[in-house]
């Protein structure tokens, strides 16, 4: 398996506070990664990084070019899809202007209607409100169109920042498995940020532990599942 | 009654100048967040540029055109070189900017073409519109260039990539990175779009207050008073709200004693606070709704 994106001795700052202490990671192509830690620990930190959004040094490179002096709209037209904490939903526009937001640095224009319509198979929830305000959506809803509006980008790699956070658990699950499914049949990478580390352990094939901005274990996500340390620090057994 | 829809119909004749200018208003505000003090200035001196055009033999329609592509250019330059350094500065270092370019343009527009009020011709002629005496054809060209301007602006928001981009950019800036938008150079579109409307503004003022280089003083604060009332999100609300001061003040002048002309200023700015107070979205203009 090739590397996609890798990471070497990543630091980050917030004004004077360093947030990152020199991360190393990479992810393969094609997998399913799963960042855990603690809050606080840079899990944020670190996907706001990848896309240029704080201060950072160190070496990030995605399919062998180096990334790190590139601005962030820049990072994304390299297929980098970045849903944020908090979704970053267009909340005063509709549903349909958001999709066609997530496609707006594409030049292939033609496929984008297409690309709208795959997304209302996928998420045929958003088919029923598209001309709804996004804003008026639930918050399972609105989770599921930033994940769409990512997808609109046609991504090499997604950045996902606590999907589940603040979601009923029956939504959680679903969007766990709509997930998965991209991943295997549209081949994109993702790379998840999560505390909800039974679900992400269950869905990830690869993962990375990280406390107070260093990672401190890494590996096969059932060989992480079944750590004891993780077991009683995570999964709370 | 006569004297009541003739006082409308004065107003809304006055309104349309007022509308004019509100439209630029809006269109940097939705860019920027800010009012810019210097819109007028900015106005006046794109209209003595296509006077300037003008006294060289170029054709009214030929000025027009090479105006609003100059102010358009120009405004952009403007964000490039003054204010994209200030972007992460505070409001009021932002605003300390907007007044230097206030004094600079008009001490400059002064220096090249003097004080002295010039006449600026119309092309709309100033004959009495439908037999109208109370308004001419000038004011009713200005009117329908006016919602022109409106309706290309719905459509570019509404149906272009471009609008679409730029009000991703202006509502949410950091979601719009992630999506991949320059916000940067949509805030320099959106200078340049608000330098070019508010030059079609100036070329359409300067017939009736004719050129001059303070012709915008009066003017800028009912475009700032207009647009406040129909809530400085909405261009359309921009528009009506310029028709709706003009005929205010029309009719406050008319049927309340002791406002003559002196007092039709106060009422403009009256008029910005109590809408501040009372509603502060403008009549047209969303309320911004937090969830908490």
């Amino acid at each position: 398996m090739t590397s996609m994106l890798n990471v070497k001795d990543l630091r980050a700052y917030y004004g004077q506070v360093q947030a990152l202490h020199g991360l190393n990671f990479q992810l393969n192509e094609g997998s399913l990664t799963t960042l855990l830690g603690a809050n606080g620990a840079g899990k944020t930190t670190t996907l706001r990084a990848i896309c240029n959004m704080v201060r950072s040094t160190g070496a990030i490179e995605f399919e062998g070019k180096p990334i790190g002096t590139r601005s962030t709209e820049n990072v994304v037209r390299l297929g980098i899809a970045h849903v944020p904490q908090g979704r970053g939903t267009f909340t005063t526009m509709t549903v349909e202007e958001n999709l066609q937001l997530g496609a707006i640095s594409r030049s292939d224009k033609k496929n984008i209607v297409a690309d709208i319509e795959r997304m209302y198979d996928h998420f045929p929830v958003l088919k029923q409100r598209y001309t709804q305000q996004a804003g008026t959506l639930s918050g399972g809803e609105q989770q599921m169109l930033a994940v769409a509006r990512a997808l609109m980008l046609r991504p090499r790699l997604m950045l996902l920042d606590e999907p589940s956070f603040g979601l009923a658990p029956l939504i959680v699950r679903d969007l766990f498995r709509i997930l998965g499914k991209i991943n295997r049949e549209e081949k994109v990478t993702i790379l998840v940020v999560e505390q909800n580390a039974q679900l992400a352990l269950e869905l990830a094939d690869q993962a990375y532990v990280i406390e107070t901005g260093r990672i401190v274990m890494s590996g096969n996500a059932k060989d992480i599942a079944n750590n004891e340390d993780v077991r009683k620090s995570y999964l709370g057994y | 009654m006569e004297l009541f829809a003739n006082q409308v119909l004065a107003g809304i004749a006055t309104g349309a100048i007022y509308a004019c200018m509100a439209l630029a208003v809006v269109m940097i505000y939705q860019a920027i967040d800010h009012l810019n003090f210097a819109q007028g200035e900015m106005a006046m001196f794109s209209t003595f540029v296509s006077w300037q055009l003008m006294q060289w033999g170029i054709p009214y329609w030929g000025a027009f055109v090479l105006t609003v592509a100059f102010s358009f250019a120009a405004g952009i330059a403007i964000e490039r070189l003054l204010f994209k350094p200030l972007a992460k500065a505070p409001i009021l270092t932002n605003v300390a900017g907007f007044i230097a370019l206030y004094a600079i343009i008009n001490s400059v527009a002064g220096l090249i073409w003097d004080f002295t009020i010039k006449q600026y011709p119309t092309p709309f002629g100033s004959s009495p519109f439908l037999g109208s005496q109370l308004i001419s054809t000038h004011q009713a060209g200005m009117i329908g260039i006016t919602l022109l301007m409106l309706v290309m602006l719905f459509f570019f928001f509404r149906f272009t990539r471009v609008g679409l981009a730029m009000r991703a950019a202006a509502s949410l800036p950091e979601s719009a990175r992630l999506v991949g938008i320059n916000t940067s150079w949509m805030i320099a579109l959106g200078w340049g779009m608000a330098a070019a409307i508010g030059s079609v503004a100036g070329m359409m003022i300067a017939p009736v207050v004719f050129l001059e280089p303070n012709m915008m003083l009066g003017v800028l604060i009912y475009g700032f008073a207009a647009a406040v009332l129909g809530g400085l999100t909405s261009p359309f609300g921009a528009v009506m709200g310029g028709f709706l001061v003009g005929i205010f003040e029309n009719l406050v002048g008319t049927y309340i004693p002791g406002v003559g002309n002196e007092l039709k200023l106060p009422i403009a700015l009256a008029l910005i606070i109590t809408v501040l107070v009372v509603k502060p979205a403008g009549l047209f203009g969303r309320p911004i709704v937090k969830r908490v």
